[in-house]
């Protein structure tokens, strides 16, 4: 048995009849209206709960909950800088090792979680990342993807998918939006070797939270990404931020699954798979693409996703 | 009991480092600090260091890894040396004004390009605005010394700043040296365990590193003014307590045969101690010509400068790093002493001269040049800096 599944044997798990009350997270920050990625990230610190230290990269998520003097964090938080959310936790993961083994502390059971948007993960804090799972740290890292970067005003990342118009890929004469295809995350978090990975979506709030507290039962470094709607960067309805979540899921453009020391379970099977169209619909990111257009990612899509199920050996 | 040992002064200052009882090294390679970092994973891998040594993927991983190690609570350290400090500058300016007293040492070296391993101050000029201490060695025996005072300095609840302990890479970094290397015991009688005025813990929240809006982010950078204004005299009372248990004085700024000195050198660094032998020779022929070396040069301690060189006709002033300013105003160590002169209304005559850079020989000889060209030229003639030793 590896390192997650001995941790995870007799994992209990939340459903609906036992959420926690806990909300690390609070209320009251200066998100947008319908922000899917607030709300991933409370799901996520409900699962998580109270004994924990967090490192935040900048984006949305640090702006919105830290406004000085005001502060929406009831659990210790850091923020650093943009690309190193995952150095400064090996940082802290290590100061708790060294002092509890020198006995200056006692407090053997504080989980390290840090988090960062698409662009703090994907981009420019890619190599900070990569070297705190190749490290073997004791944490939880969780992106949040809301597929460009949204703080600075909706500029392309190596997450936003193909076809996307963003400031910085916009559609036009010469261009269909984002040129080049998402960049894969989980599978370069599955190449380091570490004990747990996975994807999650606030539509599926006890499946997310599930994730992310197993994430951080298992020793070593746990990744999980998390599909993060942001209603004012892909021009959807602010009501709409779950449906869209929801439909990622059932066009198979973003598959629920956990990879669990390497290997893969398929989390939720659409049972009926619906075209990617009914994804694109309600987000006006997506409105410029032609049929043509539309179908070459459909095929993609369809390809990625049957990759994924020969992987989860369906 | 302290002991004397014959040791690379890179080596002696891992063991100073060990002998502080650090809690988490994050270190990246990079010639001339690689000798510092090899030997603190050496004592780590042997058991002599009880620390986490965290071996990171770059330099800007090492010091946002010590930022949060250090707001853990742990008592922290790196050491760096040019592009290093370049690629982590970024996060030296943050870990600075969250308070936290990270110590590191750094090995001086030219910064690219072209690519120099060999030493200059080109890092230590690059860091000078991040709002660290930056303390500067002239030998094996001080950057060990001040190695143990930067984390008492550090440490101080009034202070509570991160510290860079300068040495010249190789000059120094990579000497053998006769060293006093205190025993653990007295090192824990100088350096009490450190208590962090606040830490991330579960048990008290606090956000650290929130946003800073148009209405608080002048007084928070303010109030980091303050406090590094504050630390002079700490730094002073430190190396105070520092002579009382070890018995070696330290001060922000040395001097060496200054009393009757009509020419007066400011140096940095291990220039110091070439300076102090060509004071020597050129006192034998009657030259009074003397010399301040500046220990501390942030926060700048202009007072003590200006009271030390304040009478001096002539300065000759050191600086061991290129600036492209244009060519119309000094070198970078020139300004601050030229800035604090004129603040008390004094205008000696003045030379700057950029020497040392990227490795270049700095002799005996070119003390005497550098002071015979003050003595002799009018006041006004000389231009904002020339270089020494160069080819044409
Ligand atoms: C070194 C650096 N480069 C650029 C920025 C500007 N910046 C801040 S947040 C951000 C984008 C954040 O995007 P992402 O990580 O996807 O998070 P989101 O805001 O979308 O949640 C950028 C470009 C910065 N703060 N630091
Ligand atoms: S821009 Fe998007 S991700 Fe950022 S706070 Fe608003 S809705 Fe949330
Ligand atoms: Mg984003």
């Amino acid at each position: 048995m590896g390192i997650a599944s001995e941790a995870l044997k007799n994992f209990k798990g939340f459903s609906l009849k036992n959420m926690p009350e806990v909300e690390p997270l609070s209320p009251g920050h200066r998100a947008c209206q319908g922000c899917g990625e607030v709300l991933a990230l409370r799901q996520a610190m409900k699962a998580i709960g109270s004994n924990v230290v967090v490192c935040s990269a900048t984006g949305c998520m640090e702006i919105i909950t830290s406004p000085f003097p005001q502060t929406a964090w009831r659990v210790p938080w850091i923020h650093v800088a943009f690309e190193n959310a995952a150095a400064v936790v090996s940082g802290v993961e290590a100061a708790y090792k060294a002092m509890n083994r020198k006995k200056i502390i006692n407090q053997p059971e504080v989980t390290f979680l840090a988090y960062g948007g698409d662009g703090a993960t994907a981009d420019i804090g890619l190599q900070a990342l990569s070297g705190a799972l190749e490290r073997g740290h004791n944490f939880v890292y969780l992106c949040l993807d809301n597929e460009a970067y949204m703080n600075t005003g909706i500029q392309r990342s190596s997450s936003t998918p193909f076809g996307a118009s963003t400031t910085t890929s916009p559609p036009g004469r010469k261009s269909s939006g984002q040129a080049t295809w998402k960049k894969n995350l989980p599978k370069i978090a599955v190449a380091h070797g570490i004990p747990y990975v996975a994807t999650a979506s606030p539509a599926y709030p006890v499946d997310l939270m599930n994730k992310v507290k197993k994430a951080s039962l298992v020793p070593g470094p746990a990744y999980v990404h998390i599909y993060s709607p942001c209603p004012t960067g892909w021009r959807c309805g602010l009501d709409e931020s779950l449906e869209v979540a929801r439909l990622a899921v059932e066009t198979k453009v973003f598959p629920l699954y956990e990879v669990i020391d390497g290997k893969y379970f398929l989390s939720r099977k659409p049972s009926n798979p619906r075209p990617i169209t009914a994804y694109f619909k309600p987000q006006r990111r997506f409105r410029h693409l032609k049929e043509d257009e539309v179908a070459g990612i459909q095929s993609i899509v369809d390809d990625e996703y049957n990759d994924l199920l020969c992987r989860c050996g369906i | 009991m302290s002991r004397r040992v014959g040791i690379e002064v890179s080596l002696a200052v891992a063991e100073a480092v060990g002998l502080c009882d650090v809690d988490v090294i994050a270190a990246y390679p990079i010639t001339p600090q690689t000798h510092i970092v090899e030997h603190l994973s050496e004592l780590v891998a042997e058991g002599h260091l009880d620390a986490e040594f965290i071996p990171v993927e770059s330099e800007h991983s090492a010091m946002s890894a010590c930022v949060g190690s250090s707001a853990a609570g742990a008592r922290t350290f790196t050491s760096t040396s040019s592009q290093g400090y370049a690629l982590m500058s970024e996060i030296c300016y943050i870990a600075s004004t969250l308070r936290l007293p990270i110590v590191m040492a750094v090995a001086n070296r030219a910064i690219s390009a072209p690519i120099s391993i060999w030493n200059d101050h080109a890092d230590l000029m690059y860091a000078r605005d991040a709002g660290w201490i930056q303390l500067v060695s002239e030998n094996g025996q001080e950057a060990v010394d001040l190695t143990f005072m930067a984390f008492r300095i550090a440490e101080d609840k009034r202070v509570s700043l991160p510290v860079q302990v300068n040495l010249d890479g190789f000059i120094m970094s990579h000497v053998i040296e006769p060293i006093f290397l205190p025993d653990a015991q007295e090192v824990k009688q100088f350096l009490p365990p450190f208590e962090p005025l606040l830490r991330l813990d579960p048990e008290k929240p606090i956000t650290i590193g929130p946003v800073g809006m148009p209405d608080v982010y002048t007084e928070a950078r303010k109030a980091h003014d303050e406090i590094l204004k504050a630390s002079k005299p700490i730094i002073g009372e430190v190396f105070d307590e520092f002579e009382k248990q070890f018995g070696r004085r330290y001060k922000i700024i040395e001097t060496y045969k200054i009393e009757d000195a009509e020419t007066v050198i400011v140096a940095m660094g291990s220039l110091s101690q070439t300076a102090a032998t060509a004071i020597d020779a050129m006192r034998q022929r009657g030259v009074k010509v003397g010399m301040a070396s500046i220990r501390l040069f942030r926060p700048f301690p202009a007072a003590e400068l200006v009271e030390a060189i304040g009478k001096a006709k002539n300065l000759v002033l050191l600086d061991r790093a290129t600036v492209f300013a244009g060519g119309e105003i000094s070198g970078p160590v020139a300004l601050e002493v030229k800035s604090a002169l004129f603040d008390r209304g004094l205008s000696p005559k003045t030379a700057n001269f950029l020497v040392g850079i990227g490795g270049r020989d700095v002799t005996g000889q070119n003390f005497e040049e550098m002071v015979e060209r003050v003595v002799t030229a009018q006041k006004g003639d000389l231009p904002p800096y020339e270089f020494i030793n160069v080819r044409e």
